[in-house]
């Protein structure tokens, strides 16, 4: 029973960080229609600055709780800047071109970000500081889940919460879901809607940032390629969901989560990957609209 | 003509690179040693760079800009690129045919045993872009798992050889015929999905067999691969190494004729029309009564035929294959070849491959940069070239008018 509830836990912490980074696909997509192939890198770039920020400020010698919060807010800050930079040079200048350009424009946009990190810092992975103190009250617990496990549960909740405030009841929030439904109409009632799909690329990449800072400390390490895996991954669990809809992008996370770690847990850990591509496939054979995805109807 | 206002938004633009790659450019750590690196000169680098390509990019869009503008007027905006001008022209076209053909029959007996190999190899990407120009450009169907009929023709022709002693002229048809079924295969599940989705399947499938090679050791012999596989034969005759390279630099020359040969016919037959027109609109194109599964299914096999085929040359060239040689990365690499070609444009697509392979073998010192260079490309020709650097052209039917056959 206990390693049921091991795996049910790994699959449930699993599934938050992939929910992390399957809003911010969800949610571009939602908006543009566009895979945002680069977003995984976004990730990358998020756990890499803090990792930069945190080895700095080790030497300075602060104490682990400011650097943490520190190394946090400037991960934000930059996969926000990334986001931005990335939706200006690559995709808005194709807002109007056919659905294969923006998606190979994409392709390149990641291929690029993956390199840049590797020629400017390194290909090894990198040691990444495990910075969540363990709690003295999980003590009993820890043979079934860890602190830093506790730490991804509860921030993911809280990220969620704020999301969800922040689409349904706020002014850009409100234009945003107006966006999604019909461009064009939402830019007659005047909505500013280049500003809208900036706010989202730029929200999706702090969701994102803080995906890439909790799972860098969870797993212990990182190099160039994680966000890659992480961002097909988490792309799996939006479609699982159903793509546009973010409730669907988090249950389909945690679904994917749970069919990996039982899947590992009780038939073989070499084929971690497949499990997530075939139940993708199945997925989109039986249900190509996703768990929660309405199917749509093309008018003529 | 450069306004101070450009000036101001250049530097700003600097100003925010410079902000941007500062973590990532500009220190180094190596946790272990507990070592920071700061390289300032980066940070000098990225300003001054991102100051002068802000110039290039915004004098790039104005000319896009303009581009559109002249095509809502009315304007001419069908003029033929000069590679197709030139191709029309039968005075230039034959010799320069004649002389490339030349030079490709000498080629072996003019540069060393090296440079063969690496033509063998362009010539393998030249096989492997036009196949992927099927399915991407002409029936526009993304797959970026397109290697993974790669290495099932290279393992086809590996393990064949290994089990049963197949020869190379066998397994090329068998390898062939094996991928198409793989095509069919991995088409059925696919059918149903729009293009990203698609993308995301395909990718997932490359990525599937990917993983089933490394792992199943029993059945590909894990990530050691499989080495001593023979090259191809010639009537039984012994080739020394030097001779049975050129020999498998005739056999790619003249499979790549075939494949030439057979895309061309197939862009404008029945089947290739239908591609073209599921590519343009999916809808209008079922009820023109053009059969969507079957249309796309052939594009797949089709597809993957020609990747396998590249597969067994592929492991008869090396004489080992292992899953390395099988990543994401070269489906991605491939991609690049139809895309920085033109997608739907044959001799785009050679060139394409010509140049996405052979420059970073002549470039050495610049290698490291391939990828990132490739990602770059990736992003500016879809913004600024949509088209390739040797677009298709499009098929134009002109009224020629009436013959007066009948004068009585």
């Amino acid at each position: 029973m206990d390693y049921f509830l091991e795996l049910f836990l790994g699959g449930l912490t699993r599934g938050s960080i992939y929910a992390l980074i399957a809003l911010g696909y969800t949610m571009v997509y939602g908006i543009i229609e566009l895979i945002n192939f680069a977003h995984g890198e976004i990730y990358m770039i998020g756990a890499f600055t803090a990792l930069i920020v945190i080895s700095v400020l080790t030497l300075m010698g602060m104490n682990t709780i400011a650097i943490l919060v520190i190394a946090g807010v400037v991960a934000v800050i930059y996969s926000c800047a990334y986001g931005y930079t990335v939706e200006k040079i690559a995709y808005k200048p194709l807002r109007n071109a056919p659905r294969l350009s923006a998606l190979i424009s994409a392709i390149g946009m990641s291929l690029f970000l993956q390199n840049y990190v590797l020629l400017a810092q390194t290909s090894d992975f990198l040691p990444f500081p495990s910075l969540i103190p363990d709690f003295e009250f999980m003590e009993p617990y820890a043979h079934i889940i860890g602190s830093t496990e506790i730490v991804i549960l509860i921030t993911t909740a809280v990220v969620m919460v704020l999301l969800t405030i922040l689409i349904k009841f706020t002014r850009i929030g409100k234009a945003m879901r107006a966006t999604s439904q019909d461009k064009t109409m939402a830019m007659l009632v005047g909505i500013n809607v280049n500003r809208v799909i900036s706010v989202t690329f730029v929200v999706g990449s702090a969701t994102a940032a803080i995906g890439g800072v909790l799972i860098a400390s969870h797993v212990g390490m990182i190099n160039f390629y994680v966000g890659f895996i992480a961002g097909i991954k988490a792309f799996v669990a939006a479609v699982l969901g159903g793509i546009g809809s973010i409730p669907g992008a988090v249950l389909g996370s945690f679904v994917l989560g749970w069919t990996e770690s039982f899947a590992t847990g009780y038939v073989s850990s070499d084929y971690e990957d497949v499990f997530a591509f075939l139940f993708l496939v199945l997925i989109l054979i039986f249900r190509p609209a996703g768990i929660l995805g309405r199917s749509e109807k093309h008018k003529i | 003509m450069i306004t101070f206002d450009e000036i101001k938004k250049a530097f700003l633009v600097s100003i925010w690179f410079m902000f941007l790659t500062f973590p990532i450019m500009v220190i180094r750590v190596n946790p272990v040693e507990h070592i920071v690196e700061w390289r300032w000169k980066n940070m000098l680098v990225v300003g001054i760079g991102s100051f002068l390509l802000s110039f290039v990019w915004n004098y790039l869009m104005k000319r896009k800009e303009l581009g559109f503008k002249k095509a809502e007027s009315g304007e001419e905006t069908g003029t033929i690129p000069l590679v197709q001008r030139i191709l029309g022209e039968k005075k230039i076209y034959i010799p320069a045919l004649v002389v490339a053909g030349i030079f490709t029959i000498a080629f072996p007996f003019i540069f060393s045993l090296y440079q063969t190999n690496i033509m063998v190899s362009a010539l393998i990407y030249v096989m492997l872009g036009l196949g992927l120009n099927i399915v991407v450009g002409l029936a526009g169907l993304l797959d970026l798992g397109y290697v993974a009929f790669y290495a099932v023709g290279a393992y086809a022709y590996a393990l064949l050889n290994y089990h049963f002693g197949i020869s190379f002229w066998i397994a090329l048809p068998i390898g062939g015929l094996l991928g198409a079924t793989f095509g069919i295969l991995l088409g059925f599940p696919v059918l149903r999905l729009r293009g990203d989705y698609l993308a995301i399947v395909t990718l997932g499938f490359g990525e599937i067999i990917r993983i089933i090679l490394e792992n199943w050791n029993e059945f590909s012999f894990g990530p050691s691969g499989i080495a001593n596989i023979p090259r191809p034969s010639l009537f039984g005759i012994n080739l020394s190494v030097h001779e049975s390279t050129i020999y498998i630099y005739y056999i790619m020359i003249a499979l790549c004729l075939f494949t030439v040969f057979v895309v061309n016919r197939l862009q404008d037959s029945r089947i290739g029309r239908a591609w073209i027109a599921l590519r343009e609109d999916e809808v209008a194109c079922q009820a023109m009564g053009i059969d969507k599964t079957k249309t796309k299914l052939t594009a797949f096999s089709l597809g993957a035929t020609w990747a396998s085929m590249a597969g067994v040359m592929f492991a008869a060239k090396t004489t080992f294959v292992n899953p390395a040689s099988f990543t994401i990365w070269e489906s991605i690499i491939i991609l690049c070849i139809v895309v920085l070609g033109g997608m739907g444009s044959i001799i785009g697509v050679i060139a394409g491959a010509l140049v996405l392979i052979l420059m970073p073998e002549y470039l050495r010192a610049f290698s490291e940069y391939r990828m990132l260079a490739f990602g770059v490309l990736l992003v500016v020709m879809m913004i600024f070239r949509p088209g390739g650097i040797i677009p298709n052209v499009r098929r134009v039917y002109t009224f020629q008018g009436v013959k007066n056959t009948d004068k009585s």
